[in-house]
């Protein structure tokens, strides 16, 4: 171990946990937003519940999202300043502009939200979390414009070993940008969307008495709900019904985003990045109607072929003959990345979402809208079991998430910028394996203790469900500091 | 000018819009246990920053990512020989903004006091160090660290008093102006001292006259809080931290690395020039909605009558 193994390993590790809530905070925002809109606009009192519901856990997720992701603007300078010098001509740009236009619009606006109820007129109030919500989606937008740019560097030319801006609409309309934001964007989605099911499920279960699991019981004993049974519940009929099919909504439309993109992405990685379209399938040679493994021994002859070129019969560039051209023309050097992390990443990235979005069409038939049968308007009822699978498919979407990461920054290796710079020319040259091994440790525990409570604090307030509506809307005076714990903070 | 000039003034400016701004954020932060005797007066305290700390800590990000974008060398160089103290930096930063977004959140006595330990020592530690990287870049002495941690230390628990004297009525308001003079005891000579070290060493005459600004605003901010004129007090300590930052980044001019020009370290000028465009459409509309929520929420907070204990 050298203080470049781990500097790699703190680099992924603390941005793989930044974005275990980035992807919440993008898409329920989105969320919450539509909720609030809905209830201004048919003033139907259980959206404003669902509103403060999934509002207080967008925060409590949105606060790690904001320390999380200061890590990030610090890292590039810390552990890899030779890197930072190499690229921040062009990639500092969209990292600014992520500040200026969307980071500032974010927090700001996402303020006046969450102390505004009170002080603001109505429509004004949810203008600033639309804005703040733009915001969110904006931050994506020039953060993966950026990461794009590693990828596939555009707009630039190398003077004085430095990369140097020449065309900054280049960057920002990088084929692989165009590619990668949606579909990021959208498995966003679909997370938001998963966890939005989850939760629905379980409040569906239990409104009706039933365990998570079901449970052999004792003859003649009712199951007893193994729920928190110390909180009184208080229902509304058709409340979580609404949330889940909103949520399915979302995640089955995300979901068809998420699979053209992913499926552009691909036939990108051909020409761009042919080693991790290579190491995706572990293909060893350059082949015409290059097979595809579903899982290790079984090949599907000609499907990489029309993944990557949408014809069974084009040619795909093979991890040795690919090595051999690299090292003919960047020198001799090992340009394979991990192969069974990649091979295996891509895999589970698409089982995992697209077990999610199959999930979300699922439901969307299940609950379908009943023919009109003379007057008789019932509506299908969520069937338990299907409850049941809402919650056990929570982690689902975030470990695809995670894992077309782990696909996309491992497959690029040893490249930090592919073709122009290697990862271990990246590297902070003053900064001592003790000093990283130091950082590393401390975040590792700092971290992990705030997941545990991150992860309590939900449960709970998932568990303590939606405050009861105000019989009447009362309009407390907003400058009286509140005691009890209030909706929004 | 020249755009590296300019840019480096755009620099300067972030960061002052930073130390002003999360300046009275870590002071309130670092007082809360001291300004309170209950919940409710916790609660009214870290209510006066409640809606803007976030907002003012992205001064913070724009600062280090305009660097990055401006001036690569620079933002590498400074972010990695610093190593240890920014990821102290970066820590309290987290304990702190975890601890003010939960704070409403939890429900136990224990879960309160973890969050309040996270607010409190965040700010001390982050207020602290702060000054002290900079104190070390410009001397590198173990003398300049320390008295530049305290500088901005002591600073900013001054600005955060008068800040909630300002933002608060009634027992709290008291003890916040009893803080804010206390507090002057040690800024006051923290800042003669610190202020004309500098001008003296880099002997520019701009840079003494913005010393002596600092140090007659710092005189002035505490005159102002003495006779309870909350408003103006605070437009006094702004000023100070202000000048303060305007005086330290003279001092970093033209090498703000030791070994590395401000020249050396910029990015190429078609780099600077997009940079110029963006910043000039984007600012203005960040200082203006920002200044709106300031509006907002220009109300002092009243204490909560109905005394509910929290269990
Ligand atoms: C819910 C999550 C999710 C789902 C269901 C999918 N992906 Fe994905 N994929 C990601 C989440 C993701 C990601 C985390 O968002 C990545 C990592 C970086 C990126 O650009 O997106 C990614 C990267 C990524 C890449 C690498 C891009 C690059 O590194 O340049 C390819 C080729 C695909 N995906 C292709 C697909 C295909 C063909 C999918 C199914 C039809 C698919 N993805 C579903
Ligand atoms: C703009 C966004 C991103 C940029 C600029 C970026 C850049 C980098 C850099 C500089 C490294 C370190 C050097 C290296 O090992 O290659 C790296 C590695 C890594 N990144 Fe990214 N990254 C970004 C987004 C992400 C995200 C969102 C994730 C996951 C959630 C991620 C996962 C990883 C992982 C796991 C590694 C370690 C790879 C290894 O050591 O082999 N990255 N990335
Ligand atoms: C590795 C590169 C990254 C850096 C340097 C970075 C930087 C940051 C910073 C500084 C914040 C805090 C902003 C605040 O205080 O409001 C943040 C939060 C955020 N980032 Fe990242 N980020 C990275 C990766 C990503 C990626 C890849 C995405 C999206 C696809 C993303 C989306 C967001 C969002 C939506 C937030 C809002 C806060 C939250 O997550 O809850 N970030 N990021």
């Amino acid at each position: 171990m050298d203080a470049l193994d781990l500097a790699r390993w703190q680099f992924g590790v603390t941005t793989v946990y930044h974005f275990l809530f980035v992807p919440l905070t993008i898409g329920l925002g989105v969320f919450v937003a539509g909720l609030q809109t809905a209830w201004l606009r048919t003033g139907k009192e259980h959206y404003l519940r669902l509103t403060k519901f999934f509002g207080k856990l967008f925060l409590i997720n949105f606060a790690m999202g904001v320390v999380t992701g200061l890590v990030q603007e610090f890292q590039f300078g810390m552990n890899w300043s030779d890197y930072s010098t190499f690229v921040g001509d062009v990639f500092g740009a969209p990292l600014a502009m992520e500040a200026l236009l969307a980071f500032f619009l974010e927090s700001t606006f996402l303020g006046l939200w969450i102390f505004g109820w009170d002080r603001l007129p109505r429509k004004a109030h949810l203008a600033c979390l639309w804005a703040a919500v733009i915001g969110s989606n904006l931050s994506a937008y020039f953060i993966l414009a950026a990461n794009a740019w590693m990828k596939h560097p555009v707009g630039y030319e190398v003077v004085g070993g430095r990369a140097r801006m020449t065309d900054l609409w280049a960057v920002l309309t990088n084929s692989t940008a165009l590619a990668q934001i949606p579909h990021v964007v959208a498995a966003a989605f679909v997370v938001a969307g998963g966890f939005v099911i989850a939760v629905s499920g379980y409040q569906i279960l239990r409104e009706r008495g039933l365990p998570l699991t079901p449970r052999r019981t004792g003859r003649g004993l009712p199951e007893t709900p193994d729920l928190d049974a110390t909180v009184p519940l208080r229902r509304t009929p058709g409340m979580w019904r609404t949330a889940l099919r909103g949520a399915l909504v979302m995640t089955a439309i995300a979901g068809v985003v998420v699979a053209g993109s992913g499926d552009l992405s691909g036939q990108l990685l051909r020409e761009q990045q042919p080693m991790k379209l290579a190491a995706a399938e572990g293909l060893r040679h350059d082949t015409t109607a290059a097979p595809f493994s579903p899982v290790p021994g079984v090949e599907i002859p000609g499907l990489l072929s029309i993944l990557a070129a949408h014809d069974p019969n084009a040619q795909v560039q093979g991890i040795d003959d690919i090595q051999r051209r690299y090292a003919t023309s960047f020198g001799t050097a090992d340009y394979t990345p991990n192969l069974p992390v990649v091979f295996w990443s891509f895999r589970l990235m698409i089982y995992f979402g697209m077990a999610a979005v199959g999930l979300s069409v699922l439901g969307l038939w299940l609950t379908r809208r009943p023919r009109k049968r003379r007057g008789s308007r019932t509506e299908r009822p969520v069937p338990s079991w299907f409850a049941r699978l809402c919650v056990l498919a929570l982690p689902l979407p975030t470990m695809a998430i995670i894992a077309g990461w782990l696909l996309s920054e491992i497959g690029r290796q040893p490249w930090t910028v592919q073709g122009e710079l290697m990862t271990a020319a990246s590297v902070s040259p003053g900064v001592s394996l003790a000093e990283v091994a130091i950082t590393l440790a401390a975040f590792t525990v700092l971290y992990g203790v705030l997941a545990l409570a991150e992860g309590a604090l939900m449960l709970r307030h998932i568990k303590a469900g939606p405050e009861p509506a105000p019989a009447e809307p009362v309009r407390s005076d907003p400058d009286a500091v509140r005691l009890t714990p209030t909706l929004m903070y | 000018m020249t755009l590296t000039t300019f840019w480096f003034t755009v620099i300067a400016f972030l960061w002052t819009g930073y130390f002003v701004l999360e300046g009275f954020d870590f002071g309130v932060g670092a007082l809360m246990p001291l300004l309170s005797r209950n919940e409710a007066d916790r609660k009214q305290v870290i209510g006066t920053i409640g809606p803007v700390w976030d907002g003012n800590e992205v001064w913070l990000i724009t600062a280090v990512g305009a660097m990055f974008a401006a001036f690569p060398a620079w933002y590498s160089g400074l972010l990695s020989s610093f190593y240890l103290p920014l990821f102290l930096i970066v820590g309290g930063l987290i304990v702190r903004g975890v601890g003010l977004e939960w704070r409403g959140k939890v429900s136990s006595r224990r879960e309160l006091a973890l969050c309040d330990a996270g607010i409190v020592t965040g700010s001390v530690l982050t207020a602290f160090l702060w000054g002290a990287i900079f104190g070390n870049l410009l001397y590198g002495t173990a003398f300049a660290t320390v008295l530049g941690g305290a500088l901005s230390l002591t600073l900013a628990v001054l600005h955060g008093a008068v800040f909630v004297a300002l933002k608060t009525t009634g027992p709290v308001r008291a003890r916040a102006r009893m803080a804010a003079l206390l507090a002057s005891v040690g800024a006051v000579p923290a800042a003669v001292a610190a202020l004309s070290a500098i001008p003296a060493d880099h002997g520019s005459a701009w840079m003494w006259a913005a010393a002596l600004v600092a140090v007659s605003t710092l005189a002035a901010g505490v005159a102002l809080a003495w006779r309870r004129r909350e408003g103006m007090a605070f437009t006094a300590t702004a000023t100070t931290i202000a000048a303060t930052t305007a005086t330290l980044f003279g001092a970093l001019w033209p090498a703000p690395l030791p070994g590395l020009t401000v020249a050396e370290a910029a990015s190429a000028p078609y780099t600077l020039t997009v940079l110029t465009w963006i910043g000039l459409i984007a600012l203005p509309g960040v200082i203006a909605y920002q200044s709106w929520t300031y509006w907002v929420f220009r109300k002092r907070l009243t204490s909560a009558v109905s005394d509910i204990s929290v269990h």
